[in-house]
């Protein structure tokens, strides 16, 4: 599978990443390369094989469904790049 | 032998029997960054006065004669991709330059416990993706053996730092080999756990079915030390399994009897470099001597170790970055200037009659996003992000992700059938010494491919484990791999300890760069 300039563009946004023009050229050619590469996966056939998601199959751990105090809303916001006293603020997402 | 010389058990029972302060001990290391880490640049951040805290209420509590931790008073370095309450957080990004998480990280939380004085937090590649340190957003570590040289990475500076005697135990995580590699590459020894071994609640994550914190030090002795402490489940993670911790630094003092050695066939063969490969058949031969018998094992899917990574590992963080958005911490662009482009670009289009196009604007809610993550990100970062986004986006994710992870079983099955038949498996870490800085910079594949006898063992969850085994003939530290089954560190450690008796590569160090 070869990789194109409007494949990287759509992942890209995909991503939410900008990408400059010469970046994007060069993740065209790079990403074009190591799939390459990732491509000799195809040589296995897998049809039988069980996916494997985690190294340790884990069953659910459940705790006690308890109240109790969570971070505080002052040390949650103190990192926001833009807040006020309650909310975080964001560019306005409703049209005009 | 200098105080910062000394083993991190010689210097705890220094510390045990008064023959040398907390503060004696901070002081000494503390002194040793600041003469030699301006030309090596382990460390993104060093607090001497909280250091030196630290250490005063220790040598304080131990006056009135209280009871003190396991690693009391003894320097621990920690790789800034742990949360510190309060302290910097970098995660060698400029996306986090000045976050300050709101807690510890469980193993941060359990040093505290431990009475360990927190150093300071050490150098890695941005995200912990990269081999070299690189990618950092604040410039490379060099490499203690040689200036301009890697010391690999991701957690190059926590190898670093051990390998020139600026902290006697470190912590460092390995997600593809990023504790095994860097630890082969400064000479030091540096142990990757079984997935679930440690807790990784306050680790930033990368790739959260790979990544595991795990210590590095001089020796197997002293990684146990450390393992023993970090090790453990936690109600805070439900991955860390909650099983007992064996006394590590006791048992690491026990020889294997019988020892059965498998050596991988698939490490051993082309792509090794000559003097990597002699090095280790000497070891293998150290072995021997020690009554081990070795025997030659296969894992035949090693040569789709690289790959199968490569599409799990970026797929996960493409997932777990997706939290950078600008809005909760970390790095923003300024959106004020956004807005005002995006609204220039928007009337100029519609003045020209392009409607379409005008409708195809990015909002600048998503404008925002993108551009922070352009900004705030570097290339390696944002290049696993693309191919992650590839790989699980419609269309691909059958070929690419799933693919992945059935090859993945493959993998895991392989490692289980060898383990069958021998106690634990020998061979290299990487398949050449230590590189120049900016070697690989330019051909991320080529970077990727150091992987290629580490990220097996992340991908199956089995420990492994780095060790001195000599040097190249440019004097170039080479690294021995041994890998366990899953939940044996035990068998890891004293199985490096008779290594280590019977050898001196792990107590060589280079001659100062200062």
């Amino acid at each position: 599978m070869s990789l194109t300039r409007q494949d990287v563009e759509k992942v890209a946004l995909l991503a939410r990443l900008d990408l400059s023009e010469s970046e994007a050229e060069a993740m065209t050619s790079q990403l074009g390369q190591i799939l390459e590469y990732i491509d000799r996966l195809s040589e296995l056939s897998t049809d039988d094989v069980e996916p494997m998601a985690h190294a340790i199959e884990l069953l659910n751990v459940f705790r006690d469904d308890q109240v109790r105090p969570s971070l505080d809303r002052t040390e949650a916001l103190a990192n926001a790049p833009h807040h006020d006293d309650e909310c975080y603020l964001v560019p306005a997402v409703l049209g005009d | 032998m200098t105080l910062v010389e000394k083993s991190a058990a010689e210097l705890l029972a220094s510390l045990r029997e008064g023959q040398l302060s907390a503060v004696e001990v901070a002081t000494a290391f503390l002194d040793r960054i600041e003469s030699l880490d301006g030309s090596v640049h382990a460390f993104i951040r060093v607090d001497r006065q909280s250091a030196l805290q630290q250490a005063e209420r220790i040598d304080e509590r131990r006056r009135r004669g209280e009871p003190l931790g396991a690693l009391a008073g003894l320097p621990v370095a920690l790789k800034d991709l742990l949360c510190t309450r309060g302290e910097p957080t970098t995660c060698g990004s400029r996306m986090l330059e000045n976050f300050r998480p709101p807690y510890d990280a469980t193993v941060v939380r359990r040093l505290r416990e431990a009475d360990a004085v927190l150093i300071g937090k050490t150098n890695l590649d941005e995200f912990a993706m990269g081999g070299s340190t690189e990618t950092s957003y604040f410039g490379p570590t060099h490499n203690p053996w040689r200036h301009g040289y890697t010391p690999g990475g991701s957690s190059g500076g926590a190898a670093a730092c051990v390998a020139a005697s600026m902290a006697p135990l470190s912590i460092g995580t390995d997600t593809g080999g990023s504790i095994r590699q860097p630890a082969a590459f400064c000479g030091v020894t540096g142990l990757k756990p079984t997935y679930g071994r440690v807790s990784r609640f306050g680790l930033v994550a990368f790739a959260s079915s790979l990544d595991q914190i795990g210590p590095l030090a001089r020796s197997a002795e002293d990684a146990a030390l450390l393992l023993e402490t970090i090790a453990g489940g936690d109600p805070a993670d439900s991955t860390a399994v909650d099983r007992p911790v064996p006394p590590y630094s006791r048992l690491v003092h026990q020889p294997l009897e019988g020892l059965r050695l498998g050596v991988v066939r698939e490490h051993l063969a082309d792509g090794l470099h000559d003097e990597i490969a002699e090095a280790v058949h000497r070891a293998i031969d150290v072995y021997r001597s020690l009554g081990a018998t070795v025997q030659e094992v296969s894992l035949p899917h090693s040569r789709y170790a690289v790959a199968t990574y490569y599409v799990v590992a970026p797929s996960e963080a493409s997932s777990n970055l997706a939290r950078y958005d600008g809005v909760h911490y970390g790095y923003r662009t300024d959106e004020q200037a956004l807005i005002r482009e995006l609204e220039a670009q928007r009337k100029r289009l519609e003045a020209e009659g392009r409607h379409e196009q005008a409708e195809a604007l990015d909002s600048p809610l998503v404008k925002m996003y993108r551009r922070t993550r352009a900004e705030g990100f570097g290339a390696e970062v944002k290049r696993r992000i693309m191919i992650g986004t590839y790989a699980l986006s419609a269309g691909y994710y059958d070929a690419y992700y799933l693919k992945a992870l059935k090859v993945r079983r493959l993998i895991h099955n392989d490692y289980r059938a060898a383990f069958e038949q021998v106690d634990l498996l020998i061979g290299p870490v990487t398949p050449m010494a230590a590189f120049a800085l900016g070697e690989k910079l330019r051909d991320p594949l080529a970077m990727y491919l150091v992987d290629m006898y580490t990220a097996g063992a992340n991908l199956a969850g089995v420990p492994g484990i780095s060790i001195p085994c000599g040097f190249t003939a440019d004097g170039l530290p080479i690294g021995l791999q041994l890998q366990a089954p899953p939940f044996e560190e035990q068998r890891l450690l004293r199985g490096a300890h008779m290594f280590q008796q019977a050898t001196d590569w792990h107590l060589r160090r280079p001659v100062d760069a200062s």
